[in-house]
């Protein structure tokens, strides 16, 4: 859909192979995600998901094939160099820094910003988005309950001002009930314009609010078409969505 | 024994009030044999491990109170007591009723101090029948005289077990004790020893206040050769006892005030305070003798290394065990660039430069030695790191001992004649004048302190702690953890090679001995004491450590005990380990964090939990929510 935008991917590989030492992980991948898109990412354990996304990042490099931010070549640019670009991930687990104080968490968020005018105008955006978050600024975030730390590593994230958020199974671990909310706050999230690249188990719940998806299977993309599409692809249903 | 162990640490923590009910104390004979049994077995051990060290002979000639009681013997008869103490105390749990405490404490501290009294019977009639010197340097017929209270082996025999009893029965007594009184007692003891133990001192702090009378009170505490004068010892012991029911409870207001200030006036408040301690630390040295000066420069010199240890350990968390690397790059730049005796391998148009002007070099050499040690060191984590920093700390030593380098660093034979700083032309700090030392060692911690403050609350310092936390997430948010982690070995390397270039003014001399392995471990267990990534933290670390006990090459207050300073620092560092591991000084954060079980545990019992989610009372509330129902 957004193909014959005219406009650049904002995030994009090409041919991308990823090795871990002499294991071959990714295997010539290509894709491409628009601004403001909402895609998702499926694959079985250890397809190479969580690999995408820290190539994407930087924190994995490539061994062949490129990576592009904005149609700019970043495959030998370092993080700092992409999350300044609007690059920002949620690692799988949350994450946070556990004995820093939720404020402490939020600030690390912006560490590459210097404009604090504009940080504590995120700040308020953040705790307007998460009320809970503010009661807690000064509570160590490893005290926290799994929802409350959901809400502050996606709080965390939001704080560099991304353009597009990576994020790495951010329903695991959470009760089903949290669940429900965490896809509303993704869905609301997004709506504010950034793009959002959300790896998920719970493909069902994942396909319903994305645009597009792919799926990931030993390292190789299967299938790369839109929501709709995979939700009712046979081959899909049957090997990802199980009964449903 | 593990689960009673657990029971006073869990309660003393959080709970200060006792219960609303009471039960009826339980009979005498109602024990818990098994714990009597296992406190008691324990004390045997911890008391014939202490004989067999040697401490109660080596300490015998120094009187606490003349002419009755040594240290020697008191260095065994406190554990009888404290462990009489101990078994008795049980985990105190708010709105659960406990029993009323009764004879049958008191029976389990006599029969714990009877076991510990029999331990000590059955070495002195081994000691009298086997010799073990082979193994036991310290089997020796001093040590059974000693235990035999200079009588023959059968009165050894026969007494401790009464002593035992009488010491373990002691410490049941005092459990039966209200808590004044107990801590009158506790404080009237405490000032009788602190007194003998620091007589070196307070006789050194006499003669800077004699126009005070100081010289009068003194001569009446102490005795010519040395322990208190008995009516001294009864002085002392009133005066603490009298300070214990009134004084601290004052003090304990007056804290409590403090802490209820904010925002302008606790700024104010604080301000004061520092420029209170700022100025005691200026003016009191001038009224201080040679001994406790020399000591307060100790502390300094640490003091100085263990804010930048801190700063790679306690902040960046980097476990650098090779820290001493660069105290000695700072003792070897100053030394040799200030001596008047340099190595024979330098070119003779090289001039002899003022301690000033070397600093520059020191500091540019330790962060450069930063950049070199930490860049290879950096990418591994955990405990390869501490490996490595530990090689790396060798390696320098042994440069600076090798023959290849030995033309420029004096080899075994070291650095001497360094002359001391000039400091514009109106004293010279040298050795000799311990004093001139502590003013200069207080000048680089004052700048030491304030840089590390600034630098805890700068981007630097948040990073740090990110890296510290999960430096894989650090790295995501775009942190440059290469650049931050050499930072911290930087900014440590430089405020360590300071501590080396005065101590090489100092001494007057730098030795490959003066930098071995073991200062590099007395630093870190100074910054894990005091508790690691505070400054204050820090500074008590040295004081207690360094000041009380004595650095690695630097006699304590505690000299008699500079035999034993290892084995001390390595009991303190157990125990800190197991009941604070958040250190003297605990950052308030932290200590929530890692009491956070206990007091889940306690909170719990209490039925707090669910009862108020709304609890504002900061230290107990944070730690709660954590497992509030969402
Ligand atoms: N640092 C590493 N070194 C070596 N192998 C790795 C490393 N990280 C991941 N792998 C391997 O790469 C493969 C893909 O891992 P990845 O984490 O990308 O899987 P995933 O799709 O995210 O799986 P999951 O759904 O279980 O999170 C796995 O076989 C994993 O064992
Ligand atoms: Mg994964």
């Amino acid at each position: 859909m957004s193909d014959t935008d005219g406009a650049p991917p904002l995030l994009e590989m090409r041919g991308v192979n990823t090795h871990y030492g002499a294991v071959h992980i990714l295997k010539d991948v290509e894709f491409s995600i628009y601004p403001g898109e909402l895609v998702c990412l499926l694959g079985g354990n250890a397809s190479g998901k969580s690999t995408t996304l820290k190539t994407l990042l930087g924190m994995v490099a490539p061994t062949t094939g490129d990576v592009l931010l904005n149609g700019e070549i970043v495959t030998d640019e370092s993080i700092s160099y992409r999350v300044e670009r609007g690059v920002t991930m949620v690692p799988e687990n949350r994450r946070l820094f556990k004995r820093l104080s939720v404020k402490d968490n939020l600030e690390l968020g912006a560490f590459l910003r210097s404009d604090r005018s504009a940080i504590d105008a995120d700040l308020e955006r953040i705790f307007e988005m998460f009320p809970r978050v503010k009661e807690r600024l000064s509570q160590k975030a490893g005290t926290l309950s799994g929802g409350e730390q959901q809400m502050v590593a996606m709080g965390r994230a939001l704080m560099s001002d991304p353009k597009v958020l990576l994020m790495d199974e951010p329903s695991m671990g959470l009760a089903p009930a949290l669940v429900q909310t965490n896809f509303e706050l993704i869905k609301q999230i997004h709506s504010q314009g950034v793009a959002i690249f959300v790896v998920e188990q719970n493909a069902n719940m994942a396909l319903s609010i994305a645009d597009r998806g792919w799926v990931l299977q030993t390292g190789r993309v299967v299938l790369d078409d839109t929501a709709e599409a995979l939700l009712a692809n046979p081959h899909l249903r049957a090997s990802y969505l199980g009964e449903t | 024994m593990s689960t009673e162990d657990r029971g006073p640490s869990m309660s003393t923590a959080f709970i200060e009030e006792p219960s609303d009910e009471e039960l009826p104390a339980r009979r005498m004979l109602d024990q818990d044999w098994r714990k009597v049994f296992n406190y008691g077995l324990l004390l045997a051990l911890v008391l014939v491990f202490v004989a067999l060290t040697n401490m109660p002979v080596n300490l015998d000639h120094r009187m606490l109170i003349e002419p009755i009681f040594s240290m020697g013997y008191l260095s065994l008869f406190w554990l009888p007591a404290v462990f009489g103490l101990v078994v008795c105390r049980e985990p105190v749990l708010a709105g659960m009723p406990s029993h009323a405490k009764g004879s049958r404490e008191v029976l389990a501290g006599s029969l714990v101090g009877l076991i510990g009294g029999a331990g000590l019977s059955v070495l002195t009639f081994l000691l009298d029948n086997f010799n073990l010197r082979d193994p036991l340097v310290n089997w020796s017929p001093q040590l059974l005289e000693l235990l035999s209270f200079q009588r023959d082996t059968a009165f050894g025999i026969a007494i401790w077990l009464p002593v035992g009893l009488v010491l373990g029965t002691f410490g049941g007594l005092a459990h039966l004790l209200s808590a004044t009184v107990r801590r009158m007692l506790s404080w009237a003891f405490a000032s009788v020893i602190a007194f003998a133990i620091f007589e070196t001192v307070i006789l050194d702090l006499s003669e800077g206040f004699a126009w005070l009378g100081a010289e009068w009170l003194v001569e009446e505490l102490y005795f010519i050769r040395g322990g208190l004068t008995m009516h001294g010892a009864a002085v002392l012991a009133v005066v603490g006892g009298l300070f214990a029911a009134f004084g601290r409870d004052r003090a304990h207001r007056a804290k409590e005030r403090f802490d209820a200030l904010e925002g302008t006036s606790r700024t104010r408040a604080n301000a004061i305070g520092l420029l209170v301690v700022a100025a005691a630390l200026v003016i009191l040295p001038l009224f201080l003798g040679g001994i406790t000066n020399e000591l307060l420069a100790n502390v300094g010199l640490f003091v100085l290394l263990a804010l930048g240890l801190n700063i790679v350990v306690g902040l960046a968390g980097i476990l650098d065990l090779g820290y001493v690397a660069f105290f000695a790059i700072g003792g070897y730049t100053a030394g040799i660039l200030t001596t008047t005796n340099r190595g024979e391998s330098w070119p003779d148009w090289m001039p002899q430069f003022y301690w000033g002007t070397a600093l520059v070099a020191v500091v540019i050499l330790a962060a450069l030695a930063g950049l070199f040690i930490g860049a290879p060191v950096i990418r591994m984590r955990g405990d390869y790191l501490a490996i490595v920093t530990l090689g790396f700390g060798e390696i320098i030593r042994l440069l600076f001992l090798s023959d290849w380098l030995g033309g420029y660093t004096g080899a075994a034979q070291g650095v001497t004649n360094i002359p001391g700083v000039q400091v514009f032309g109106l004293a010279t700090v040298k050795g000799t004048d311990p004093r001139a030392v502590f003013y200069l060692v207080l000048f680089f911690c004052a700048i030491a302190i304030y840089v590390s403050w600034r630098l805890e609350r700068s981007r630097l310092g948040r990073a740090w702690m990110a890296i510290r936390e999960d430096e894989s997430v650090a790295e995501a948010m775009g942190i440059n953890t290469v650049n931050a982690k050499l930072m911290a070995f930087v900014v440590g390397a430089v405020l360590a090679s300071f501590s080396g270039a005065i101590l090489a003014a100092k001494v007057g001399s730098v030795f490959p001995n003066s930098f071995i392995i073991l200062v590099s471990i007395v630093i870190l267990v100074v910054v894990i004491v005091g508790g690691m990534g505070n400054i204050a933290g820090v500074i008590v670390g040295s004081v207690v450590l360094i000041g009380i006990l004595g650095g690695p090459r630097q006699p304590g207050l505690l000299q008699e005990f500079s035999e034993y300073k290892l084995l001390i620092y390595g009991v303190l560092l157990i125990w800190m380990m197991l009941k604070r591991p958040e250190g003297l000084v605990p950052n308030v954060r932290r200590t929530r964090e890692l009491h956070q079980d206990e007091y889940l545990q306690d909170a719990w019992l209490r039925g707090e939990i669910d009862a108020d989610s709304e609890h504002t009372d900061d230290s107990h509330s944070n730690g709660n929510t954590g497992v509030l129902p969402a």
